[in-house]
């Protein structure tokens, strides 16, 4: 087997409602990036499964198979 | 003596304007910073949801260059579950702990919901949020969120949109009479009387936003409300007359010329 290429599955996971079918090893972050938003972008948060996830933890939380993504942005409103 | 530049006080914080402005409704955001301007507004609102990878340009930047704060809402959710998770959301993504927090119970009145909005605000002042609810005009809620430790209460006039104005203005005079926070009336101004009606009656803000987005020349509205809340506030400051049901002439009767000549019949 090609060391390079993990033996992990990939995971299913579903992305402001949309299901999407990312690496093993997805992050946060990597998910963040996917969406186009610079690392340094302002008024972004994410919620993983119901709980924040504080931007400083993004590089490291690992999405798993089933895991609910939230990413919500400023918008005009109230 | 108070007078149109007089603070006031949210949570020891002060703030110089009394109109807070929703920048819901705007057509885009170039009309919402000229309205920002002329509203002469501290605090802006802003939603959360999900990114839009296609849209362009952020509405932080848009308020930061009118140099305005950001007041996040919780608006659109019906649980007390959903608006405690929407908060935190938005103390990550704006980096403050203040919130105007909204639990609606009904999608056509978008009222409040009482059990899970009391339910939102304890949880959320345990958690070390500055909140600020969205009410309605019942004495005993607005005095129980005070209660539970939001920093002000904010009594609808009247349905969000819907440009009615104070429909119960005896209730929000108990409210006012009572609290021992701020009282800044959200929702239901049409038009700067309403506003000017709000602060007459001793709300320290009031918080405006369709009004203004959604006036023919929203600029101009902004303005006129803007100028609607310092008219109102001066009037209560100076102390209104009471009403009674007959006249009372303001000239006086004394050194009246007489112009009947006696003896000739009129």
């Amino acid at each position: 087997m090609n060391a390079t290429i993990s033996d992990e599955p990939d995971v299913n996971v579903t992305i402001n409602g949309e299901p999407r079918r990312l690496q093993a090893g997805a992050t946060v972050a990597s998910v963040v990036e996917m969406l186009d938003v610079s690392p340094g972008a302002r008024g972004v948060a994410v919620a993983l499964d119901g709980e924040v996830v504080t931007r400083s933890r993004w590089p490291q939380t690992r999405l798993h198979d089933g895991s609910l993504v939230e990413v919500v942005v400023a918008i005009q409103g109230g | 003596m108070s007078s149109v530049s007089d603070p006031f006080r949210i949570a020891g914080r002060q703030l110089g304007s009394r109109l807070i402005l929703g920048t819901g409704g705007f057509a885009n955001h170039d009309l919402l910073a000229q309205a920002c301007r002329e509203a002469e507004a501290e605090l802006c609102t802003v939603a959360l949801r999900r990114l839009d990878p296609a849209a362009r340009g952020s509405i932080l930047d848009v308020l930061d260059e009118v140099g305005v704060d950001v007041l996040p809402n919780t608006a659109g959710c019906f649980t007390a579950r959903d608006a405690v998770m929407t908060a935190r959301l938005a103390r990550e993504a704006f980096g403050t702990d203040w919130i105007k927090l909204e639990v609606i119970g009904d999608d056509r009145t978008l009222l409040p919901d009482a059990v899970e909005l009391l339910a939102a605000a304890e949880e959320l002042v345990d958690d070390g949020f500055t909140v600020l609810p969205y009410t309605t005009d019942d004495p005993v809620l607005a005095r129980r969120l005070e209660d539970v430790g939001c920093a002000a209460v904010m009594p609808l006039g009247s349905p969000i949109g819907s440009g009615m104005g104070m429909c119960n203005p005896y209730n929000l005079s108990i409210i006012i009479e009572r609290a021992g926070v701020p009282v800044i009336l959200d929702a239901g101004v049409g038009t700067a009387s309403d506003a000017a009606l709000a602060m007459e009656l001793g709300c320290d803000a009031v918080l405006c936003a369709s009004a203004i987005s959604r006036a023919h020349d929203p600029v101009a509205m902004a303005k006129a409300i803007r100028l609607g809340v310092q008219a109102g506030r001066l009037a209560r400051g100076a102390g209104r007359i009471p009403r009674r049901r007959y006249a009372q002439a303001s000239t006086p009767e004394q050194g009246m010329p007489a112009f009947e000549v006696p003896g000739i019949p009129q």
